[in-house]
């Protein structure tokens, strides 16, 4: 039986979508390996067990604070080869997406990337992705490729329960000095505070029927009640109402919450690529003919600057008795 | 500066997808294919290279099936590349072997300052391409880059979760993912793609490259249509008897909070 690893990446807590990994890859029946890379991450280490891993592998070192695309690699690809692992499992972000295809080109292996759905077995790993801006999906089938790696959607697996008794065995990685070619010169710390929109269970997005960016704090008011994270269109992206990051769809983020909520948006296909993939879509629109209303599972013809003000009462109401 | 960047030909956004009977692929009949979007800010990125140094070349080159993806390539040089280079093969190569195809023909010319490509396809959203064709250049390479400079040294920024922001210094030959953000990509004018008719393009096959299209690492199959989603419940009432109806839905039908 083919051990499996988890690359996790060292955030002050594990994220969502690498506990929903560590599940998986306990469910599967093989042993787990974790592998933690950054700075100040050996205390996450105990919850890694909990929620799975036999093994910890862990880099923490100053040097690793920010993420270096050389020296992550190099720490990878030390760590998958002495796990033995034939599986290696990551949780999509920034950081993985550009991380994975790199250590991947090392062991002369192939990626499935941005996957949906992951079947893993003892003997085996199957995936499925999303294609062609969702209009449709196939399987993944490893070819030739000595180790399988694949990087997840957030939000797409259960997360199991902890078992507060479990255990793992550490094991310490010195971080490599690097090539010296590609050096961090700055991190320039963002605004927000707020979960990111890739991360979001819950998202609530505005677009040009917002009319402006400051009638954005509806959203925010909205949000704060339910613990969303606010997204736009391109259309208020580009208008300058709201910064780049906050822009959903095919050339913004692809996001999968449970529930999306798109306020004064149309529903361009090229939207609609960023997050038909959520599970429960509501529109707000005074078009009764929009787009949106085709996807969404739950739809509202009228005024978002009636309708807003007064979801978000209905749901301070329902959420805090 | 000798300058590549690498593009991908993608079927447009507004066209409709159908499968294969036998679920293989998409049907590629009445597809309507353009540039990949990302790549047109690669083109943009190189171009602009070109000009602040007031010298070099702007290589454009993909791979794919030559009689279709050469069209590509005439529109970054009706943008204002010098000439191309097309891998002649079948279309769908995995991330592994289009990159290494595309590091095999670049390394045919010789010695390169900068490859541009762009952030990923937006037909099968891999992201992967660049980062192993970097490796297999042996270069340093930034992902998803919002801004980009190289007076002295390469300075290249990417945007990474909560809107921050990692500063880059390179030093080197180098790979370079454009992301949206990166620049305005220009127009091709009238003269400009009158001029792209002309300008030198070569052909490769895959063996040129020191690759075979069994060398891939993973494959796609059993495609599907995503699941019909049942019809929209469209809640009527006055705002405020809407807000309360959908609360009630979202909680007690859906189950999402
Ligand atoms: C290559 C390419 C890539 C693109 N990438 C993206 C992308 O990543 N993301 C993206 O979003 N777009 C993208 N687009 C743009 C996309 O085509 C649309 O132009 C854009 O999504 C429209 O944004 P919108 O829905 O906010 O605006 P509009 O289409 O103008 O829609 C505004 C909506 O608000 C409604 N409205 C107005 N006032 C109110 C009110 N008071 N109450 C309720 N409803 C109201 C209107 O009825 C209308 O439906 C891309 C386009 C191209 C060509």
């Amino acid at each position: 039986m083919g051990k499996v690893f988890v690359f996790i990446e060292g955030l002050q807590d594990l994220k969502k979508g690498s506990l929903e990994l560590l599940t998986a890859a306990k469910a599967s029946g093989r042993e787990v390996v974790a592998g933690l890379i950054g700075a100040n991450v050996k205390g996450l280490a105990a919850k890694a067990a909990q929620y799975g891993a036999k093994t910890v592998f862990i880099a923490d070192a100053s040097t690793l604070a920010a993420y270096n695309p050389d020296t992550f690699a190099e720490t990878l690809t030390v760590m998958i080869k002495e796990s033995g692992a034939d599986v290696v499992l990551g949780s999509s972000s920034s950081l993985t997406r550009d991380l994975f295809p790199r250590v991947a080109a090392r062991l002369d292996s192939g990626v499935a990337s941005d996957c949906t759905i992951l079947q893993l077995t003892s003997g085996d790993v199957k995936a499925r992705r999303p294609l062609y801006a969702g209009k449709c999906t196939a399987e993944v089938e490893f070819v030739g490729s000595p180790v399988k790696f694949v990087l997840m959607r957030p939000n797409q697996l259960p997360v199991g329960s902890p078992d507060s008794a479990a255990t793992a065995t550490n094991k310490d990685f010195s971080p490599p000095a690097g090539t010296g070619k590609i050096t961090n010169k700055e991190v320039v710390k963002g605004t927000s505070t707020k979960t990111d929109l890739t991360e979001a269970n819950v998202i609530v997005s505005g677009g040009r029927g917002m009319q402006n960016g400051e009638n954005f704090k509806i959203l925010e008011e909205l949000a704060n009640a339910i613990g969303a994270t606010v997204g736009a269109s391109r259309a208020v992206a580009d208008a300058g109402w709201v910064p780049h990051s906050m822009q959903v769809g095919q050339t913004g983020k692809t996001v999968a919450p449970s529930l999306y909520i798109a306020a004064g948006i149309s529903g361009a296909i090229q939207h609609l690529a960023g997050m038909s993939g959520s599970k429960v879509i509501v529109a707000i629109n005074k078009d009764a003919d929009a787009p949106i209303f085709q996807k969404a599972t739950y739809g509202l013809v009228g005024d978002l600057f009636e309708i807003v003000p007064k979801m978000t009462e209905e749901f301070k109401k329902a959420l805090h008795k | 500066m000798k300058i590549f960047v690498c593009i991908k030909q993608v079927p447009d956004t507004e066209t409709r997808i159908q499968l294969k009977a036998d679920r293989s692929g998409i049907e590629e009949t009445g597809i309507k294919w353009v540039m990949n979007p990302y790549d047109e800010y690669a083109v943009e990125e190189a171009l602009k290279l070109r000009e602040s140094k007031g010298a070099g070349t702007v290589t454009v080159v993909t791979i794919g099936p030559k009689t279709r993806v050469t069209d590509a390539l005439r529109t970054a040089m009706a943008m204002g590349a010098d000439d191309g280079i097309v891998i002649d093969s079948a279309d769908h190569l995995d991330p592994y072997l289009t990159a290494k195809a595309l590091a095999g023909a670049i390394q045919k010319e010789g010695a390169f300052d900068i490859v541009f490509t762009g952030k990923l396809a937006i037909d099968d959203n891999a992201a992967s391409v660049p980062q192993i064709l970097a490796e297999s250049l042996g270069v340093p390479h930034v992902t998803m880059v919002t801004k980009f400079s190289a007076s002295g040294t390469i300075a290249a920024e990417r945007e990474v979760e909560g809107g921050a922001r990692e500063v880059f210094e390179i030093q080197g030959p180098c790979v370079i993912a454009a992301n949206k953000g990166l620049n305005t990509p220009r127009y091709a004018s009238l003269p400009g793609i009158m001029k792209a008719k002309k300008k030198p393009l070569k052909e490769l096959t895959l063996a040129d490259t020191g690759m075979q299209a069994s060398q891939i690492k993973v494959r796609l199959k059993n495609f599907e249509l995503p699941p019909e989603k049942p019809k929209v419940k469209m809640i009527a009432g006055d705002a405020g008897a809407q807000a309360k109806e959908l609360v009630q839905l979202l909680l007690e039908e859906a189950k999402v909070l």
